[in-house]
């Protein structure tokens, strides 16, 4: 045997391969269930009815981004705050990783605040 | 490590023996079954099969009943919340199918299944096709490290709620192939507006598990349920379990979230263009994500498979999973839809600073009662939530813009005085 960790993820494979091979049944099941009129009207993209106006690739705004770089900075210190909460209970450690991570936290916080009062945290 | 699990080889000799039939049920649905099919391999036996194999014969039957145990869940919880939401508008719901409308999902299953599949002609065919399987996929691997009962767990993971916060987020890469694949405006507004508001919505997400992870001292969600010993871990948690359910249907996209299907301002979002069984994909993986999301809210706060009676460990997280997804569709028929801007504010105002008042009042609870949390400190987290939250809801409330009144157009005017 190759260990528990070899076993474990060799189940999140099987259950991945078991996934796709349902999905793609559902697909093969509707190919042969269903019927098959095509009509030029028919495909065309859906616009409520009417005949499509203009390009479909609208511009998308400017305000996406701003939240995008935020997740990436709020996201990294949540994976920083995991190993941090694992260890916690840790008798090997002194109370000092607690102040250690209110620093870490408090700049990030001060970060947060800093965008608030700069509005970037307003959706307009 | 232990080895009886449901997926691993031959259990020890004499491992069922001495204990009680709820026990066993406890820790498989067939006592002996699998052990039995094992040793009838000759798993136990020098020189019979291979251990691999018997592990890919025993991982593959336990892929498959998990696989169906959402495949044939997602049916039966959309007719609950058509028949919940029936009776919370004073509706019957489906009742015409079956017996007080139970072959309703399999009415709706063939006839989906019957459907005519259209593709738009200016569509991405590949990505447009692949879109549902990369939804659906990762919502169902989220089932492998849920534990049903005591080592009933297909994937015994030790970074077990970290691959669940991996694998959900994974997700949203096909909502977002199928809203740009479809080269429709309303596919594409609706995939940005998902990608937003799950993008926001992770943060407090993740953070609100932390504060259970510092509880347990450990990432695997059966030793999650194993370290809530007398009491569940909501009543240690109150603040985590209120920004967890928020954010928790945010990230299912329900109501009053459910902005990418927004149905009076885009037609239905990224699945606009999808029909017949693409559809019905996408709609199995919504609501297994819902299932699997009750899943880890019940393991994480509602101390999964253990309960105050004796019974078996499935039928606890059954339960207990029920009443949360009744509580998603309770949300859903009460709570009128938010605005964009609505909603980049509560995700990042109001629901990511209590997650982290939440940590680190968690950290100080524990700094300061290292040998077990007292029980007093019960009502003491609850009160302090309580204020926590009025307190930010108020500030929240004075930062956000100011309601506007519209006056009413003249002619009402001239009809109301005439």
């Amino acid at each position: 045997m190759h260990g528990d960790y070899f076993n474990d993820y060799t189940a999140v494979l099987i259950a991945s391969v078991a996934g796709v091979v349902l999905v793609l049944t559902a697909f093969v099941g509707s190919l042969l269930l269903s019927p098959r009129a095509r009509s030029a009207l028919k495909d065309i993209p859906y616009e409520c009815g009417i005949e499509p106006v203009g390009d479909q690739w609208s511009q998308m705004h400017f305000r996406y981004y701003p939240f995008a770089i935020l997740f990436l900075i709020f996201d990294v210190e949540a994976v920083f705050l995991f190993p941090w909460a694992v260890v916690f209970l840790s008798p090997f450690l002194t109370s000092a990783i607690f102040y250690e991570m209110l620093i870490f936290i408090g700049i990030l916080g001060f970060g947060l605040l800093y965008s608030w009062k700069k509005g970037v945290l307003d959706w307009r | 490590m232990p080895v009886d699990r449901l997926a691993t080889g031959c259990q020890p000799l004499g491992f069922w023996d001495g204990m009680g039939l709820w026990e066993q049920w406890g820790i498989n649905f067939f006592p002996r079954l699998g052990d039995t099919m094992c040793r009838a391999m000759g798993g136990a036996t020098p020189g019979g099969i291979p251990d691999w194999l018997i592990f890919a014969i025993l991982g593959l039957a336990g892929a498959f009943a998990v696989v169906n145990v959402a495949m044939l869940g997602v049916p039966y919880v959309i007719l609950l919340e058509r028949k919940l939401l029936g009776r919370f508008q004073h509706r019957v719901g489906p009742n015409r199918v079956g017996f007080f409308g139970l072959l309703q999902p399999m009415a709706d299953g063939i006839k989906l299944m019957t459907k005519e599949d259209i593709t738009p002609r200016v569509a991405d065919k590949l990505v447009f096709s692949l879109a549902p399987l990369v939804f659906v996929v990762p919502v169902l691997l989220m089932f492998a490290p849920l534990p049903w009962a005591p080592h009933a767990v297909l994937a015994d993971l030790d970074v077990g709620i970290l691959y669940i916060v991996a694998v959900t987020s994974a997700a949203e890469i096909g909502v977002f192939m199928g809203g740009w694949s479809s080269n429709n405006k309303f596919s594409l507004f609706g995939a940005m507006r998902v990608v937003a508001l799950v993008v926001s919505y992770e943060i407090p997400l993740v953070l609100a598990i932390v504060g259970v992870v510092m509880l347990t001292g450990s990432l695997n969600l059966a030793a999650i349920v194993e370290g809530q010993r007398f009491v569940p871990n909501l009543l240690w948690q109150p603040l985590g379990f209120i920004v967890f359910m928020i954010a928790v249907s945010a990230e299912l996209n329900r109501a009053p979230f459910d902005l990418l299907e927004a149905d009076s301002e885009l037609v239905s979002g990224f699945h606009t263009e999808y029909s017949g069984m693409k559809w019905g994909v996408i709609q199995i993986g919504e609501y297994a994500a819902i299932i699997g999301f009750s899943g880890i809210i019940a393991t994480l706060f509602l101390s999964g498979w253990k309960g105050p009676a004796p019974m078996p460990g499935y039928l606890w997280f059954v339960l207990k999973m029920g009443m949360i997804i009744s509580g998603f569709i309770w949300v859903r028929a009460t709570i009128p839809r938010l605005r964009v801007d609505q909603i980049m504010n509560l995700g990042w105002k109001f629901l990511l600073p209590l997650a982290l008042i939440n940590i680190f009042v968690t950290a100080g609870e524990i700094l300061a009662y290292p040998d077990g949390l007292p029980v007093w400190l019960i009502p003491v987290n609850f009160a302090f939530a309580a204020i926590v939250v009025a307190v930010a809801a108020r500030l929240l409330g004075i930062q956000g813009q100011p309601r506007q009144v519209v006056p009413a157009p003249p002619v009402f005017e001239t009809m109301a005085s005439s």
